[in-house]
């Protein structure tokens, strides 16, 4: 039980970040819900690739160890944070644009598209 | 050496390369920056060209990225695939090439319908970056590394859906987009991560010669479809299409079509090759489908009372992507069983992938002819156009012609393919076939109304000063025409070179997975 624990967190982490993005009115506050999703995508991959007691997967450093840690899952860690990275800078600049132009961060009342 | 089985990864290096490349071009002048972004889509058609004809010649291409062979053997003596596989299938070959015609014809276009603007050098950029992302997705044979195209073909899209931002209405259409593909791109790398916990591959074919339907690999599935289906503009999930594609420079919306495509050949994908039989119970093609049902009635449905052009078209693609899914859920009910696959299903599915290739060349010309009347008028609203046919001649033939294949009118290509998804799913629900037709007439409806009030009609004053569109826009639009042209006037031609090895690789699984597993197990 306390081993699954972490998928427990990841996915109360998703949830809380979907529930943000779905009931939230703040446009800051949707992006932080989208930043606690791609969070719980991370810690997700992370913790599929740990191993209790595992050492870091390089043979040089390890010395005499019986279990690694995986290594694939933290570079597809990795990679997703670096495009979580240039996600985050982008949405976060064009909320500064829709700023400019409605002059409020309220997503009821940015609506030019509808129907 | 035979350079030719290098095309998989030219394919994606020529866009990558040229996006930044574009810049340092640019300082020789505005000239030399057209050239080049016309000559690298050009090189990339030329290339996925190639491919699809070497594949059709040779089979399926395995193309490893920075290694002689996919394998790792380990000391115990088992050994599985690791790199980073492009793995171009006839349907993977298919894509590709459709995907080339419309970069490089939205390519064309571009040229001249934003001289206007500003930021050009960072709009070529992002143009061909957009193009290596899509390219990727449609080549690719590897999880992961689909997730990564995935992820820079939606951010590069951003860019160019918010590329006019001094419009309050790009911006907003720009994050709208943006909150639904993060939201469908965390899901899809979220079933990647179940699918490599169960596997420890990452690979499409390796997960799917040993996989067997347990909790995690539904959750993934669930998770893939859900993605998917967002991200190419399926019922429930629809909201953001028609705002990205009305707001979207003309040029890009182009682009942005065959892009969707190729989210739905994610999904094809998935649901095909990487799950295929071990699907099991009828369930997902039924959800499929239903949604195919449901975007046909109601894209077509909110399209009927739009009035700004290019929203009108936007709601028509939710519709048309209805078809392929019903196309393609017809075929997945029946891979099972080999009677009904030959009966109706085998149809079914040559119907579906025919009408991915007929959808983006047709929505592709569509998006630029809108983008033509736009860029002469300088208005998006149908009620203020009127009596454009006789000022643009050109322009109005060929919108004829694509609002004639997107109706289904015959001879047109888009006849075809709508006719053997009437056939063939009929046989499974005649309510499937009868809700395609319903569609269908209100496709035309729509498509008339949008020719008699903007091309026909008694000419608007403000109109008066109006010329045919610079040379470029028209062979940006030529090249979308021709091409349903061809595929109109050759049907038997491109059926049986075109579509059916597409349909082919999709049944057969097994050669999917035997191109890569072939030399590991």
């Amino acid at each position: 039980m306390i081993g699954n624990l972490p998928f427990i967190v990841v996915g109360v982490l998703f949830l809380i970040g979907l529930m943000a993005v779905l009931m939230e009115k703040n446009l800051i506050k949707i992006a932080i819900g989208i930043g606690i999703i791609e969070a719980a995508t991370n810690l997700f991959l992370i913790v599929l690739g740990y191993r209790t007691g595992g050492s870091i997967p390089v043979y040089t450093f390890a010395g005499e160890v019986k279990t690694m840690v995986l290594p694939t899952p933290q570079a597809l860690t990795l990679t997703a944070i670096v495009i979580a990275l240039a996600t985050s800078a982008f949405m976060l600049s064009l909320i500064i644009l829709l700023y400019r132009h409605y002059g409020t961060l309220n997503v009821d009342e940015i609506r030019r598209l509808r129907g | 050496m035979n350079w030719q089985i290098h095309l998989p990864a030219l394919i994606l290096a020529v866009p990558l390369l040229g996006a930044f490349a574009v810049p340092l071009f640019n300082l020789g002048g505005k000239t030399l920056r057209h050239v080049c972004f016309v000559l690298i889509s050009l090189a990339t058609f030329v290339f996925a060209f190639l491919l699809w004809k070497t594949v059709l010649v040779s089979g399926t291409q395995v193309y490893v990225m920075g290694g002689e062979t996919s394998a790792l053997t380990l000391p115990s003596g088992m050994s599985f695939p690791i790199r980073i596989i492009l793995q171009v299938d006839a349907f993977s070959a298919f894509m590709a090439l459709l995907g080339s015609i419309a970069s490089l014809a939205g390519a064309f276009f571009s040229v001249s319908f934003m001289e206007r603007s500003s930021g050009i050098v960072r709009f070529t950029s992002l143009y061909l970056i957009l193009t290596t992302g899509m390219l990727g997705m449609m080549i690719t044979g590897d999880l992961f590394n689909f997730f990564v195209f995935l992820e820079i073909a939606s951010i590069a899209s951003f860019g160019l859906v918010a590329f006019w931002r001094d419009r309050p209405e790009a911006i907003e259409a720009g994050f709208k987009y943006m909150l639904v593909s993060q939201l469908a791109a965390m899901m899809v790398l979220i079933a990647v991560g179940f699918l490599y916990g169960r596997y420890s591959a990452l690979n499409m074919a390796a997960v799917a010669s040993v996989i067997h339907l347990g909790l995690a690999e539904k959750i993934a599935l669930v998770f893939l479809l859900a993605a998917l289906a967002m991200k190419c503009g399926t019922f429930p999930m629809h909201m953001w299409l028609p705002d990205a594609y009305a707001e979207a420079p003309a040029g890009v919306t182009c682009l942005l079509v065959a892009v969707s495509q190729a989210s739905l050949y994610g999904l094809i994908r998935v649901c095909y090759s990487v799950y295929g039989l071990t699907m099991g119970s009828s369930l997902i093609p039924w959800v499929i489908i239903i949604l195919g049902t449901a975007s046909m009635f109601f894209g077509v449905s909110m399209a009927v009372i739009q009035h700004e052009i290019k929203r009108l078209i936007g709601y028509h693609s939710i519709s048309q992507v209805g078809y392929m899914l019903l196309g393609l859920g017809v075929g997945l009910l029946a891979l099972g069983d080999p009677q009904a696959l030959a009966d109706y299903g085998f149809t079914a599915m040559k119907g579906g992938v025919y009408h991915i290739f007929n959808y983006t060349m047709y929505k592709g010309l569509l998006f630029l002819a809108a983008g033509a009347l736009y860029y002469v008028t300088g208005t998006k609203d149908l009620n203020e156009m009127g009596g454009l046919a006789r000022r643009m001649p050109f322009t109005t033939i060929m919108f004829a012609i694509a609002a004639a294949a997107i109706s289904g009118l015959p001879p047109f290509n888009g006849f075809v393919s709508k006719l053997l998804i009437y056939h063939s799913s009929f046989a499974v629900h005649p309510f499937f076939a009868v809700a395609a037709l319903v569609t269908s007439v209100l496709t035309l409806a729509s498509f008339v109304k949008i020719f008699q009030t903007a091309f026909l009609g008694p000419e608007k004053k403000k109109l008066e000063e109006v010329r045919e569109v610079p040379s470029s826009m028209l062979i940006g639009m030529g090249v979308l025409t021709v091409t349903i042209l061809v595929l109109t006037l050759f049907p038997t031609w491109t059926l049986s070179n075109l579509v059916e090895p597409a349909a082919k690789a999709l049944v057969d699984q097994a050669g999917y997975i035997a191109a890569v597993m072939g030399g590991v197990f």
